[in-house]
């Protein structure tokens, strides 16, 4: 437990040490928001819903794969030899995963006000939809993370890394995006309780996965 | 003829299917009419792709503990193999689709999940071609395939179920009771089911025995190339 905190607090200190890499990803964030604004060049309030919800997950997307494939192609190759010899894989996939959770959860957090600010807001429900930001945070940390690790290996990788991940980010996006239309249709939660727990089960497949097989994955 | 029996049961099966698929009597169905014999070979077909890539994840499984190359040529090839059999399913449905529901790709949750599924084994393929070393592409790969089935599975039999689909037995419905499928249908879909498989299997056994024989080649012709420098 205290090598988890040990290293997501070493994660903190390497992020905060190259502000560039997070100030980059917020920048990456709001240009993107803003340039969806400028090419659909509406007043506000005028996409339909569907439209609205479909663009900012998109967006998130994009900003997930962007944020995380970085993970571990950051350090360098003699520095993470010295961490295997340090700490278990399963505190590294651990504590990855759950900084990154934090980094998306950021992210979204920051990208959806600014969305909301300039396309104008027509949820309904706040609470669930940013229950249903938290949920998708941890699902595509989870996922991308472990991607990211196998695409690592291989060369070329910012074209792995988006053929690898996307097929398998889909079920979980598709979810994410019927409970987020529930969350501004500010339907009744149980009509969600479908939604959520099939969300709630498939990020507790991939962490699960992503434990019992990073220990193979850092050995090459 | 102890190592032979299966292909000859398999052609025997298949013969059968063929057979008795577009003979033997089928209950008719509003809208299926005769279409319905597609289910011995659309179905089935998904249903041995389905077995076949459980297959190869049990072979990313087994590499993982043993290291042995053996079980990595087996894994890849069963997911060659479960993708072939994938665009088979997607070009028989395809064809019943058009003259069942008057489209070959309706927008429908279980094709686009079919889809994306064939999205992610092809990625696999990707993934295994960007590497040199042979046991550093077999471990990561494997690490993959096991992550594509784990979500392959909610993709193609759990999320359809949760929404409409087009498809018999979604939508809420139990899966194979709302087929009506009498027990006439059950008498050769079952077997079709089997003879699919051991028609894939055979073909996947050939790729292995291809690919062990060429592995041999290289490292002996290797060898053998070694020996003569040294000579001279």
């Amino acid at each position: 437990m205290s090598e988890i905190k040990t290293l997501i607090w070493k994660e903190v200190t390497l992020e905060w040490r190259q502000k560039y890499a997070l100030s980059g990803m917020l920048l990456y964030v709001v240009s993107t928001v803003f340039v969806c604004y400028l090419s659909f060049n509406l007043r506000r309030g005028q996409l339909t819903p569907i439209v609205w919800n479909t663009l900012f997950w998109i967006i998130i997307l994009f900003t997930a794969v962007n944020a995380i494939a970085k993970s571990f192609s950051q350090e360098r190759y003699g520095r993470l030899i010295y961490y295997y010899n340090l700490c278990s894989p399963q505190a590294i996939i651990v504590s990855k995963i759950i900084y990154n959770s934090l980094i998306m959860l950021l992210l979204a957090g920051i990208g959806f006000g600014f969305y909301a600010f300039v396309m104008g807001n027509p949820v309904q429900d706040v609470g669930l939809y940013l229950i249903c930001i938290l949920l998708s945070a941890i699902g595509f940390a989870s996922v991308l993370t472990l991607v990211a690790g196998i695409a690592s290996k291989a060369e070329n990788n910012a074209t792995l890394m988006a053929v690898l991940s996307f097929p398998i980010i889909l079920p979980m996006l598709l979810m994410t995006i019927r409970l987020a239309k529930n969350a501004m249709d500010g339907l009744d939660w149980s009509v969600s309780v479908d939604e959520i727990t099939t969300l709630l089960s498939i990020d507790l497949i991939v962490i699960t996965l992503s434990y019992l097989l990073f220990p193979f994955l850092w050995r090459s | 003829m102890k190592k032979y029996w299966w292909k000859i049961l398999c052609i025997l099966i298949l013969f059968y299917v063929v057979i008795v698929g577009f003979m033997g009597p089928v209950p008719h169905q509003p809208i299926l009419n005769e279409s319905i014999r597609n289910t011995y070979f659309h179905v089935a077909l998904w249903m041995s792709m389905t077995i076949m890539l459980f297959t190869s994840m049990i072979f990313a499984f087994k590499y993982l503990r043993s290291g042995s190359l053996d079980h990595d040529d087996k894994a890849s090839e069963f997911a060659k193999g479960g993708l072939f059999f994938g665009i088979l399913g997607c070009l028989t449905g395809s064809v019943w689709a058009n003259y069942t529901w008057g489209d070959p790709w309706p927008n429908d949750p279980k094709l686009n999940g079919a889809a994306v599924g064939m999205l992610m084994y092809l990625a696999y393929m990707l993934l295994r071609s960007s590497f040199e070393d042979e046991q550093r592409k077999a471990r990561i790969s494997s690490v993959y395939n096991i992550l594509a089935f784990a979500v392959f599975i909610p993709l193609i039999y759990i999320l359809p179920r949760l929404t409409d689909s087009l498809h018999p037995g979604n939508g809420g419905n139990p899966a194979f009771s709302s087929y009506d499928m009498n027990n006439e249908m059950r008498k050769v879909f079952y077997p079709a089911i089997i003879g699919w498989t051991l028609m894939g299997v055979w073909l996947i056994e050939l790729r292995v025995r291809v690919k062990r024989i060429n592995r041999y080649l290289r490292e002996n012709i290797a060898n053998t190339n070694t020996a003569v420098s040294a000579h001279q």
